[in-house]
């Protein structure tokens, strides 16, 4: 665990994606396979199944470290993570544990069958010989969530580097369904020939948003464009007569978006799509509030399927009767995939991501102003001739969103926020005016510099009205414009609207609380068949 | 009546008609020391301890103040007062009350380890305590300060081998400081930012031994830096004066950067886990050798903390103050030359 730790540290010391991959191809370098293999599973979300509750981990920290249940309650939001808040709480180690990552890997997953006492004994143990540090990373391998900094794709550029061997090769001999239990360093990464995997997916190629004018981009003759689905990003594949769902997050998600089985009796085998999975009725998106009623729902029932029925929206053809299409130019590609889509529609699951026409760049630009009606985001761009490449580049593809709904609002309500933030009143609650009440619309969190959040932070403090609980209502005094990407109608809310991804644009200074907008104005942005009456 | 009280405008003990660390305009103010939200401007007159003076006097300008030594005691209106050190800053100091036997203590903000810079914290019993829980949770429990400095002097070892200039962003009032007198500096050069600088020659001038330090000036060219240790406050780390440096690493030392969020969020490359503050540990214990059977808490997780002791056995309570403990931009800390306190400007 020590080297583990040591690279941890290292990684964690710095921001630099050299200095990152740098730690990490020294560290592959020297690890065992063993512990080279587990590294590579949780750098890439494949963690050993739990086998303690985090119930009992906090009460025997709380216990270890001799204060109540209640105190470390109390710290853990504070501090933001819990395998953080324990590794804080425990006294000191009292003795020196040399058991390397994959031998921890190995008692973990040997707690599934003991008893309670036992699995106590056994963590108590652990943590008494490991230093912070090492006790973060215990914890984090107990209750899973490996999140530090370090994307899939440092990782294996770092073993690429480390192995001399190629870094699109070694992505995709990463993919799939494998764990450290069911194969090993010699078959995934060094075999040339790697174990046959028909679920394998291909890396998703994402975009970068588009920056500067269109006219940077050349002539609009060598670019297409379509609509940008807001919905969950998904890889179909079609092999051995198996259907297979992944997610962009690489989960295979087959199971849960039961609408695509019949792709298998229409496509071909040896066919990969890229598109994006969307709640759809009557030619149109059914909004952000019923795709969140699909996100990372294991167990779909009749209801969901009747009241959210999805569709794979088509981007692109990967595999083409079994051979990789990536390195097509994106107009063969596209073409291809018109002619299987139109050759079905796997009863109405599968259509086609139209392609927008335009002439020049106005054209383009009048099209993103029909994004909203749409229901889509905004547009993107594809480079005629570009290949379908890994992960996020620059240059080929890119996204051009539409400009997100602003609304002036009055912050009413602050709370402090955790982990980083938590001496901060950073989770803050807005209201616009509906007659002279105001009405709470959205909580937003990010936007403003740490020197704003100080300073609201020190105003909050001397300007609390009331308490309740770790919530404070304020003055009604300062103006922030609100930015969001949709709005859509709500019994949930009090406001009566929902918002997709509010956040805090910027500081209204300039303006007092009655130039904030009204309850009214923000209805107003709802889209038109939810447009109220009156 | 209470021998001190909690007003909207400060501690204030009615007996004598003082106010301890006001932060509102008052007649006469008792100061536990310089930074921005314990010495506030706009009071008739102020008392704090004479090793607390200079800097009280730098940041505020030509105020009416009087200094009296550690230890000495002073009667107003019956009450007799007298400071002890605190252990947080040069100078900084707890202020203790007494009247017919009666003992309170407010702390100001402490620390009891020793720091080579400060005068050390002396415990003073009391039967009343008011007590700062700026870092009152039981996670957060800090390292030697001489491992804490081994890890500066480690960091900044490694960017001199690689040329880089090592920018750290300490409080430019005691952490600063706290960081000169322990660093080696055999490692290379040392710069501060004008802030820094500004306060060493004060403390200087009062007698503390700090090491060579050079102002870092916009004639200096940038590979001057190369291998230095560049001393700043944190609101500099990011900042346009950053691109005077050349290339460097940054880090920036706080309590704060105990919690992996937080070291995240500074976007400095290095955090280091160095605080003025009592950590959890010290902050107990010195409330057990208080000897004080009633506390009151102030900034910080006062909610938390005041239940703690009432489970404790501890007639505890909550003590509302403006005071902003260790912040992560350097408000409390930054502003020179008289300018401070103004509310609300921030770093
Ligand atoms: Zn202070
Ligand atoms: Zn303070």
């Amino acid at each position: 665990m020590k080297d583990f730790a040591e690279l941890f540290r290292r990684l964690d010391q710095t921001t630099k994606t050299n200095a990152k991959v740098a730690a990490l191809a020294d560290y592959f370098r020297a690890a065992s396979d063993d512990d080279k293999m587990w590294t590579i599973a949780l750098l890439s979300h494949r963690r050993p199944k739990r086998t303690v509750t985090t119930t009992v981990l906090r009460e025997w920290a709380a216990e270890a470290a001799g204060i109540p249940l209640w105190l470390f309650e109390e710290a853990y939001p504070i501090v933001g993570d819990l395998a953080e808040t324990i590794a804080l709480v425990l006294p000191p180690k009292s003795a020196n544990s040399e058991k390397t990552l994959t031998d921890w890997i190995t008692v973990i997953k040997g707690l599934k069958d003991l008893d309670d006492a036992e699995k106590k004994r056994l963590v108590l143990d652990a943590w008494s010989g490991l230093d912070t540090t090492e006790r973060f990373l215990f914890n984090k391998l107990i209750t899973g969530g490996f999140r530090i900094g370090v994307s899939q794709k440092l990782m294996t550029r770092a073993l690429a580097q480390a192995t001399e061997i190629d870094e699109n090769a070694l992505a995709h001999r990463l993919m799939g369904d494998w764990t450290p239990d069911n194969t090993s360093f010699e078959q995934l990464v060094l075999s040339e020939d790697p174990r046959e995997n028909l679920s394998r997916p291909y890396p998703f190629y994402l975009a970068y948003a588009l920056e500067g004018e269109l006219d940077a981009l050349g002539a609009p003759a060598d670019w297409c464009a379509e609509h940008k689905w807001d919905g969950i990003r998904g890889q179909a594949i079609v092999r051995g007569g198996e259907l297979y769902v992944w997610s962009r997050g690489e989960e295979l998600v087959t199971e849960r978006f039961p609408e695509l089985a019949s792709l298998t009796d229409f496509l071909p085998d040896g066919t990969v799509i890229d598109g994006e999975i969307l709640p759809w009725r009557d030619g149109r998106p059914l909004g952000f509030q019923t795709l969140q009623t699909r996100i990372g729902r294991k167990a779909v029932s009749k209801k969901l399927l009747s009241d959210a029925p999805v569709v794979l929206k088509a981007y692109d053809l990967l595999e083409r009767s079994g051979d990789d299409f990536r390195e097509q130019p994106f107009v063969e590609r596209r073409s291809a995939l018109e002619n299987l889509v139109a050759n079905n529609s796997a009863g109405g699951v599968l259509l086609l991501s139209p392609l927008v026409r335009f002439e020049s760049w106005d054209d383009l630009a009048r099209e993103r102003d029909t994004a909203r009606e749409r229901g889509s985001e905004g547009l993107m761009l594809k480079r005629k001739d570009s290949p379908y490449r890994s992960g996020r580049r620059k240059g080929d593809w890119w996204k051009w969103k539409v400009d997100p709904f602003t609304i002036d609002a009055v912050m009413i309500y602050a709370q402090s926020g955790h982990g980083r933030r938590a001496n901060l009143f950073t989770d803050l609650t807005f209201a616009v005016w509906r007659d002279d009440e105001l009405v709470p619309f959205a909580k937003a969190y990010s936007g403003l510099t740490d020197a704003e959040f100080n300073e609201l932070t020190r105003w909050v403090r001397r300007n609390t009205v009331e308490r309740f609980g770790p919530v404070r209502s304020v003055k009604p005094e300062h103006v922030f414009e609100i930015a969001f990407e949709g709005i859509q109608k709500s019994t949930r809310h009090k406001s009566g609207v929902a918002l997709r991804f509010p956040r805090i644009h910027r500081w209204r200074r300039d303006k007092t609380i009655h130039d904030a907008n009204s309850l009214a104005d923000l209805k107003a942005l709802l889209p038109d068949e939810e447009r109220p009456a009156d | 009546m209470s021998l001190l009280e909690f007003t909207d405008k400060g501690i204030y003990c009615p007996r004598a008609d003082v106010y301890i660390d006001p932060w509102r305009p008052v007649a006469r103010a008792l100061i536990t020391h310089g930074h921005a939200d314990h010495a506030r401007p706009g009071h008739g007159a102020y008392l704090a301890s004479e090793a607390a003076v200079p800097v009280i006097r730098h940041r505020l300008g030509d105020i009416p103040i009087e200094g009296i030594p550690f230890g000495e005691t002073r009667e107003i209106g019956g009450v007799v007062f007298s400071f002890h050190p605190a252990g947080h800053i040069p100078g900084s100091a707890q202020i203790r009350a007494e009247y017919k036997g009666e003992v309170w203590v407010f702390t100001g903000d402490y620390k009891t380890e020793p720091d080579g810079l400060s005068e050390a914290f002396e415990l003073v019993r009391c039967d009343a305590l008011i007590t700062e829980c700026t870092f009152g949770l039981p996670v957060f429990k800090w390292q030697a300060q001489a491992e804490v400095i081994s890890e500066i002097n480690g960091w900044w070892q490694q960017n001199a081998e690689g040329g880089l200039a090592s920018v750290i962003g300490a409080y430019s009032l005691g952490k600063a400081q706290r960081v000169l007198v322990g660093i080696d500096p055999g490692i290379g050069p040392i710069y501060t930012h004008g802030a820094v600088e500004d306060t060493n020659e004060v403390l200087r001038a009062q007698g503390l031994a700090l090491p060579e330090t050079l102002r870092v000036t916009p004639e200096i060219k940038k590979e001057a830096f190369a291998g230095a240790l560049v001393v700043a406050p944190p609101s500099a780390l990011g900042s346009a004066w950053m691109r005077r440096l050349g290339p460097a690493s940054t880090g920036f030392a706080s309590g704060w950067m105990a919690l992996r969020g937080v070291r995240r969020r500074r976007a400095a490359d290095r955090g280091f886990v160095l605080s003025d503050h009592v950590d959890w540990t010290a902050l107990n214990e010195t409330i057990r050798s208080s000897g004080a059977e009633r506390i009151y808490v102030t900034h910080g997780y006062t909610s938390i903390f005041r239940r703690w002791l009432e489970s404790e056995g501890y007639d505890a309570r909550i003590a509302e103050t403006e005071y902003e403990g260790e912040l992560l931009d350097d408000a409390s800390g930054d502003k020179t030359g008289g300018q401070a306190g103004g509310e609300g400007a921030s770093a």
